[in-house]
């Protein structure tokens, strides 16, 4: 196990660097200079370039550039809160941005298992044809569509829940985008759910817990849905990685201050470091969880750590 | 397919005696007999059958063909073009001849008829006007166009790149395989609206840019597949007799490999199909995307939003055509694996 865990963790690593050198190279390539006010002449323009160190080679800023990350330091934003430390600017919208991801994957998954139970346990009634149909929506509606639908009906039409963001109430403006990123999981989970749940209700030791007088409700909770439980794991990346790039647009709709909004305005504004740390985020937690997810299933299921050791 | 010939059988000299050889004559002589009840289908047919027994894929198909047949003959049969700006008309509600005497899509906004009070009760704008006076009905078919092309162009790359590259990668192992599968793990492992994201940024925004967004990340998942495949298959016995035969690796991957199991790879093609629809919609509604005047759904939902509170018509059939699209390509694509592979568990 230590060997398996020891050669992912290298992997994703090197992936992490090979990562941050494309989005380097990216940037390096993009048209604008930080430094766009009209005021400033080529002197100046100089001046700042080397102040910032933008004047030397390629190779030597991305070195320099790693070499800091490791210390945590991510450099200066140059336009959105000039001088402006970035690892100080991302840290807040970061546990925005976790916080309204994992509400909304909590809701999401319970919702999600609740919802494959029922159609499970009413296969082939009205019940399991209403859940298929929600969670088809919920599969191929993309997320933002949801938060626009949200934004109108619930929030400007009933006026239940805040439109755009308000720091006054913090609470009701998570509930939005908290619903919207819910459904991608909730189709995900409810979908997979009903078809292992079905095959567990079918299975030999099913037959013979019911044989043996066990009630329903422990029948579910305590035999079957555990095993239904394991499998999932399986499909958690897929859900996790819809989370992520749902969360870049939902942000935006809700104008949730998260890490999100801050890459586009980022983005819009030439803001090369803010934008790096961005990306460079998005990339990290993508490939953290990846790598725990991994590295779970390796621990559940020896199967899949003996085939990758090979 | 059993056939059977009845033959006129020899009668033996006792029987003849009882019988002359006239008095039975067989009613199926000669015939040929085919056994109908097990009558035995075509693979294609097959899947025909069972596709056609899946009730949501068949309405996915259908809403696929009337969305593609009003994205091109809709701009033709609104009598407006999708960038011809017109001020005085600027958003109007929408408005539909006949339906409009039901209460709906009747050019009232707030209780009173725009129609009648700019003047213009014998115009029509089908799904009302934008901002610009611009028929938002021929510009969500134009943006429907653009995203049928993309939908395409997704497909032609999953075959093109993905499936060669899942082949290539499967059939030959050892180390062309590991080296092509740690570069997929790079390329996995950037999300994929980041590199879109800076590619906008790196490149002059429009088709060319999301197309190259699609090339670099939208054949993952069908390499993925392919690859899964072909390991399955490459130790086949039939692939090793036409080794032993001397087939070449191109014809053993394309003509003997290939063709078994091309429909879990034409599914897989149209599962992809939804998210590169996604991608384009994702890019425009961030700016990224292709440039006014031109109208794709993401522009349109992207401009709409401007006035969602305001003028909630504008944003809506954008949506609605969207949300359409894709579901009925995961309800088509569902239906297709279901076709091909019926034992398969989901």
């Amino acid at each position: 196990m230590a060997k398996y865990i020891t050669k992912r963790v290298l992997v994703s690593i090197l992936t992490l660097l090979a990562i941050l050198f494309v989005l380097f190279l990216m940037l390096s390539l993009m048209p604008g200079s930080p430094f766009n006010d009209e005021k400033l002449n080529a002197t100046q323009k100089a001046l700042l370039y080397a102040k910032y160190g933008l004047d030397q080679p390629f190779f030597i800023r991305f070195a320099k550039y790693v070499a800091a990350m490791v210390k945590g330091d991510l450099g200066f934003s140059y336009v959105i809160n000039k001088n402006k430390a970035v690892s100080e600017m991302v840290a807040g919208p970061l546990m925005v941005s976790i916080k309204v991801g994992a509400m909304g994957m909590a809701l999401g998954s319970v919702l999600g298992l609740l919802l494959g139970i029922a159609a499970a346990l009413n296969h082939n009634t009205w019940v399991d044809t209403l859940c298929s149909i929600v969670s088809i929506m919920g599969v191929s509606v993309p997320s933002y569509v949801f938060a626009l639908l949200l934004v109108y009906f619930v929030g400007f039409k009933m006026g239940l829940i805040p439109i755009l963001y308000t720091s006054k109430n913090v609470a009701a403006s998570y509930i939005g985008p908290m619903i919207a990123l819910a459904m991608s999981p909730m189709a995900n989970v409810s979908r997979f759910t009903r078809s292992e749940m079905i095959d567990v209700l079918g299975s030999d030791y099913i037959l013979l817990v019911e044989a043996k007088g066990v009630r329903q409700n422990n029948l579910i909770m305590k035999h079957a849905l555990r095993n239904t439980l394991i499998p999932i794991i399986t499909i958690m990346g897929p859900i996790l990685v819809n989370l992520l790039t749902g969360s870049m647009v939902v942000e935006k709709v809700f104008g949730v201050p998260g890490i999100g909004t801050l890459m586009v305005t980022a983005i819009q504004s030439n803001d090369y470091n803010v934008v790096i740390a961005c990306a460079f985020i998005y990339s990290a937690l993508y490939i953290v969880m990846m790598l725990f997810i991994d590295i779970a299933y390796g621990i559940i299921d020896p199967r899949i750590r003996v085939a990758k050791e090979k | 397919m059993s056939e059977i010939i009845h033959k006129k059988p020899v009668l033996t000299d006792e029987i003849v005696d009882d019988f002359s050889e006239n008095d039975f004559v067989f009613v199926q002589e000669g015939e040929r007999l085919t056994d109908k009840a097990y009558k035995s289908t075509s693979y294609l047919h097959d899947v025909w059958i069972n596709f056609s027994k899946n009730k949501g894929a068949v309405v996915g198909a259908v809403i696929i063909l009337i969305i593609t047949l009003f994205a091109i003959i809709g701009p033709m049969v609104s009598g407006y073009t999708f960038d011809g700006i017109d001020l005085p008309h600027q958003s109007m509600p929408p408005r539909i001849p006949g339906i409009e005497k039901l209460g709906i899509f009747n050019g009232f906004e707030r209780g009173k008829n725009v129609y009648e009070a700019k003047d213009a009760l014998d115009l029509y704008f089908w799904l009302g006007t934008d901002t610009n006076g611009r028929d938002l009905f021929t510009r969500v078919c134009e943006g429907t166009r653009i995203s049928l092309f993309i939908a395409l162009v997704a497909v032609v790359i999953d075959i093109v790149i993905g499936m060669s590259y899942g082949l290539i990668s499967g059939y030959f192992g050892g180390v062309v395989d590991m080296v092509m599968q740690r570069l997929l793990e790079v390329l996995n492992g950037i999300p994929t609206l980041v590199l879109v994201t800076l590619l906008g940024l790196v490149l002059p925004s429009g088709m060319t840019t999301i197309i190259l967004a699609l090339i670099i990340t939208g054949w993952i998942g069908m390499s993925r597949i392919a690859r899964a495949e072909v390991l399955k298959l490459k130790e086949a016995e039939y692939v090793l007799a036409s080794r032993t035969l001397g087939a070449k690796h191109f014809a053993i991957i394309f003509i003997d490999i290939l063709p078994n199991i091309f429909g879990q790879l034409i599914t897989m093609a149209m599962f992809s199909v939804p998210s590169a629809i996604f991608t384009e919609a994702y890019l425009s509604f961030v700016g990224l995307g292709i440039p006014a005047p031109a109208a794709s759904l993401g522009t349109l939902i992207s401009d709409g939003y401007k006035s969602l509170t305001v003028h909630p018509y504008m944003i809506m059939s954008a949506i609605v055509v969207l949300a359409l699209l894709m579901l009925s390509f995961n309800l088509f694509a569902d239906g297709l694996r279901d076709a091909f592979d019926p034992n398969q568990k989901h």
